[in-house]
């Protein structure tokens, strides 16, 4: 690799331009009378329909860091790093299908923006809620700078960055993140949203072409035979083989685990439940648990190219001079295409990863604001004042995940993120069960949490691999299995476990349960259904109304 | 509505868009939830755990051949489930939406 690639860095450019206009423009697009409450700017309205809602949780859960990620585990060390994605991201939307319409109903009926805010409803505990807000928070932010690392990757594969420069090397970077942020700032959920639909686009189109060109110049028979060779290939570092190619039994646990736990944590995400909660109506979360599969047969074909660049020869270099598995997409981009059609494949990975950036910091900004600033600090906050202290926050979000990947090290960002998958699950009884049952008792819920994410942690703490020291594998031992499993199931388990013992506990012990706002009727309301509006939205004469 | 419930709390039952809400459009959303017949969530809950079971069970696909096209069983197997499985759900959200249409306003 020498020097830049200008016709390729051209088309990022121009592409770069085009989807800032359009982040821009999302402002006026479906036109609110006003944009300052977080129910449009942080939500969109509340009123995307079936086609749009594709557009955007497709541009918001299959991320940059995804498209580059799988096909660099796929790469390296083989199927059970890489090819558990397939699995995981089919079985995550009959999951989706049961759960999501009730919380889209209960949060539509109370005018709830975030996962949190139904928690703490539910459960009548600011603590509860808060313990969620954090823990989204905490997890969504190493997920943003992954973005930034899928961005850094397209970068250096062009030959920018290179300069030893600190400011010269990441100013493209800086200047990326900053327009994101002044769009975001403007036009709110609005922008991600139409954005998205270029992001898809592009997606779409670089994938077909790829398979093609495998197809055709390679064959997949060739890819998998040489992906089987390498992976059957005794490392000399460890005197294990090099990979999986297909899982041995041993591995059976891992694989299914790792898919199981990722698809119960994804609609844990708060960027995730942002993109639900700006749907129009409990069908249209329905309909797109149906036709979401298609991004996985996308993230299926994508994962494949790990194995065709095993049979291509690819060979992921950085500018250090050093092998970078997570450089494998796009080398194997430039290696194989005209540089102008390199160029567009770039774009749709720098594209695909300020989508779900936006969405994510769209998101944790609300965590903030609902869950932490209007539940400790300003009880009576107004509309407008929310949606002001959400977009300074969306900003700040944004500059954390910069200074996180400017200042640490990469592996960090990728730890962090590993853990984020981990901590999240653990917000699931409270949230899902909580949509079913009041049974569990708040402080019992509270507490396993607290026990499923300390667990976790060490667990994942305490993995060495050859690379790291610390947090070299999501995959632990599973007590009583004897076999390795997903560290954030096993914590799951134990945080289940926990929260049910300790409820019989506080039962006995006859602890206040806390206040239910909601009823059951809430988890069946739908589209056009009367909402139920929070004290402070309350006008002078609409609170002469008396409840029946 | 027990006028008591939410009292303390920052939401009160007081609506705005609709002052009162009347008890047969309270009792419309609660109808919704009921009027799932067995035989029908049964069938829903099959196809909603199809896929999952299907893929959980590692062992039943991990497998080298029969080859397809050049992808080995392992995956173009699990890669043949993205479309059962977008046809389940699909089927599922049929039945769901069929069986509660006669109520539904």
């Amino acid at each position: 690799m020498t020097g830049v690639n200008w016709v390729a860095l051209t088309i990022v450019i121009i592409l770069f331009v085009f989807v800032t206009a359009v982040g821009f423009a999302a402002a006026r697009w479906r036109r609110a009378q006003s944009m300052a409450s977080l129910d449009e700017w942080g939500l969109g309205g509340r009123g995307f329909g079936t086609f749009i809602t594709w557009f955007l949780l497709g541009g918001d859960l299959y991320t940059a860091y995804t498209f580059i990620a799988v096909p660099a585990a796929m790469f390296a060390t083989g199927a059970v790093s890489g090819f558990f994605a397939v699995p995981y991201t089919i079985i995550v939307y009959p999951i989706i299908f049961v759960f999501l319409p009730r919380l889209w109903s209960v949060s539509h009926r109370h005018g709830y923006v975030t996962p949190a805010d139904f928690v703490e409803g539910r459960h009548g505990s600011r603590g509860l809620g808060l313990a969620v807000a954090v823990t989204g928070i905490l997890a969504t932010m190493p997920y943003i700078a992954l973005q930034l690392v899928g961005i850094q990757a397209v970068l250096e594969v062009m030959g920018v960055g290179g300069s030893n420069n600190v400011i010269a090397r990441d100013l493209p970077l800086f200047i990326a993140f900053a327009v994101l942020a002044a769009y975001t700032y403007s036009s709110g959920l609005r922008a991600p949203a139409l954005i998205a639909f270029v992001k898809d686009f592009l997606i779409y189109l670089v994938i077909i072409v790829a398979v093609v060109y495998i197809a055709v110049k390679i064959g997949f028979g060739a890819s998998f035979d040489a992906a089987q060779k390498k992976m059957a290939t005794i490392n000399p570092a460890t005197g294990k083989p090099t990979g999986v190619f297909i899982p041995p039994p041993a591995q059976y646990w891992a694989y299914a685990s790792l898919a199981l736990g990722s698809a119960l944590a994804l609609f844990m995400y708060p960027h995730s439940i942002t993109a639900v909660l700006s749907s129009r109506s409990r069908n249209v979360i329905r309909r797109n648990a149906a036709i979401l599969p298609a991004y996985s047969l996308v993230l299926g074909l994508l994962a494949l190219i790990g194995f065709a660049a095993i049979a291509a020869g690819t060979k992921p270099i950085g500018l250090d001079g050093k092998p970078n598995a997570q450089l494998v997409v796009p080398q194997f981009f430039e290696d194989s295409f005209p540089s102008w059609f390199a160029g567009v494949a770039f774009a749709a990975v720098a594209i695909g990863a300020l989508v779900p950036a936006a969405i994510m910091s769209i998101a944790a900004a609300n965590l903030f604001t609902r869950n932490i600033y209007r539940a400790y600090f300003e009880r009576e906050v107004s509309r407008e004042k929310e949606a002001q202290v959400s977009k300074i926050v969306s900003l700040i979000v944004k500059l954390g995940a910069l200074i996180f990947v400017l200042s640490l090290d990469r592996q960090n960002a990728i730890n962090f993120q590993l853990l984020g998958g981990i901590w999240i699950l653990q917000t699931f009884p409270a949230l899902v069960l909580g949509l079913y049952t009041r049974w569990f008792h708040r402080w019992a819920l509270l507490i396993g949490w607290a026990v499923g994410m300390v667990f976790g942690t060490v667990a994942a703490y305490q993995q060495s691999s050859l690379a790291t020291k610390h947090f070299g594998s999501s995959l632990d031992e599973v007590p009583f299995v004897g076999k390795l499993g997903y560290i954030a199931l096993t914590a799951f388990v134990i945080n289940l476990i926990v929260a049910v013992v300790l409820t019989f506990v506080f039962r006995a012990m006859k602890s206040p349960e806390g206040v239910d706002q909601t009823e059951p009727s809430d988890y069946f309301a739908d589209e056009g259904d009367p909402r139920i509006q929070p004290i402070d939205e309350l006008t002078a004469d609409s609170s002469k109304a008396t409840s029946t | 509505m027990p006028a008591a419930r939410g009292v303390g709390s920052l939401h009160t039952e007081v609506e705005v868009a609709e002052p009162d809400r009347t008890d047969q459009e309270r009792d419309l959303s609660l109808d919704r939830s009921r009027q799932l017949p067995p035989g029908v969530i049964v069938a829903v809950g099959l196809l909603i755990l199809a896929p999952i079971v299907a893929l959980m069970l590692v062992g039943t696909y991990a497998n080298e051949g029969p080859r397809l096209w050049g992808f080995p069983f392992f995956y173009w197997y699990q890669l043949m489930w993205v479309f059962i499985a977008s046809g389940c759900t699909y089927l599922a959200y049929r039945l769901v939406h069929n069986a509660r249409r006669g109520g539904d306003r």
